[in-house]
């Protein structure tokens, strides 16, 4: 009787451990901010690149969506991205497109904008990347689409491809 | 003049005592702070670009004078549960910060009626 009572709770101790760790291998623990899809950008106001105005979440809510986009000119996958950047604002008049400048220096970035041309709306500068935690990015690029109540319809971690080009125009038809 | 230097001393010792105990809560959030672009760093241990941010961050919060609930708060609200290493109790997580009680009541159960069990034969 005894022998059995410490079988049992020695076979569900193992049965349990198995269990724990199968279903810790099989599940998915790559990390992504997809879970804020819904949730509100906070406010901000940042300095303009290009002159003194300065650039807050007001402006943003009156368009109907905005793309808001980190980018750096040392940074290779924003020259990959940049071209389906400057096809949507030429293809999609809803969308405006906020270019958040990402510990950069000032003329690098102005550079970078004058050889690959200017897709954005506005440009903010954020030199030593605060501004970044604000709208929760943890790399560059990264992309943020919001609606005119500045939720949060789809985030993009990584650069913009064809795929992800024609979702937000689907979302923002 | 010995006077003098004894002050100086003094003042000096207490600022450096000072800017420990400051940096000593830092380094708390710091490391309660999980670097979402290395494997298995901190906020304290990494350098990346990220990491270098965040601090600059908490620093500017603390000096804004908000308590470090706050500061966790802000950043859960920016980058999900994921970013501080202690989670805060919810309906999912319930079993994990209450089953390490479950085994030492258990535990203790199991001790106590074997003990008991043992007695009662010594005693027959």
């Amino acid at each position: 009787m005894k022998i059995n009572f410490f079988k049992i709770i020695i076979f569900s101790f193992i049965t349990f451990f198995l269990l724990v760790f199968w279903l810790g291998l099989k599940k998915d623990n790559s990390y992504n901010t997809t879970n804020l899809i819904g949730n509100k950008i906070s406010s901000f106001q940042l300095a303009s690149i290009h002159n003194s105005d300065l650039i807050s979440d007001e402006l943003l809510k009156q368009n109907e969506f905005t793309l808001i986009n980190i980018f750096a000119s040392w940074c290779a996958p924003c020259r990959l991205e940049h071209k389906y950047l400057i096809k949507l604002a030429n293809q999609n008049r809803n969308v405006k497109i906020l270019g958040i400048n990402f510990k950069d220096k000032k003329n690098n970035a102005l550079n970078f904008l004058n050889k690959l041309g200017n897709p954005y709306n506005f440009v903010a500068e954020d030199l030593d990347g605060k501004a970044s935690i604000l709208f929760g990015t943890y790399g560059v690029p990264e992309s943020i689409l919001v609606d005119k109540e500045l939720t949060i319809i789809k985030k993009i971690i990584g650069p913009i491809g064809q795929r992800q080009f024609e979702e937000i125009l689907k979302l923002t038809q | 003049m010995k006077i003098q230097k004894i002050i100086i001393i003094y003042f000096f010792l207490l600022s450096t005592l000072y800017s420990d105990e400051v940096n000593l809560e830092v380094m708390e959030i710091y490391k309660n702070l999980r670097c979402l672009v290395c494997q298995g760093q901190s906020i304290a241990d990494s350098n990346s670009d990220f990491a270098l941010t965040i601090k600059l961050v908490v620093q500017d919060q603390i000096k804004e004078g908000r308590t470090k609930k706050e500061i966790y708060d802000f950043l859960i609200s920016k980058y999900g549960e994921w970013i501080v290493y202690q989670p805060t109790l919810t309906k999912d997580n319930f079993f994990l910060w209450f089953l390490p009680y479950l085994v030492l009541v258990l535990g203790g159960l199991i001790i106590f009626f074997i003990t008991r069990k043992s007695k009662h034969n010594k005693a027959n």
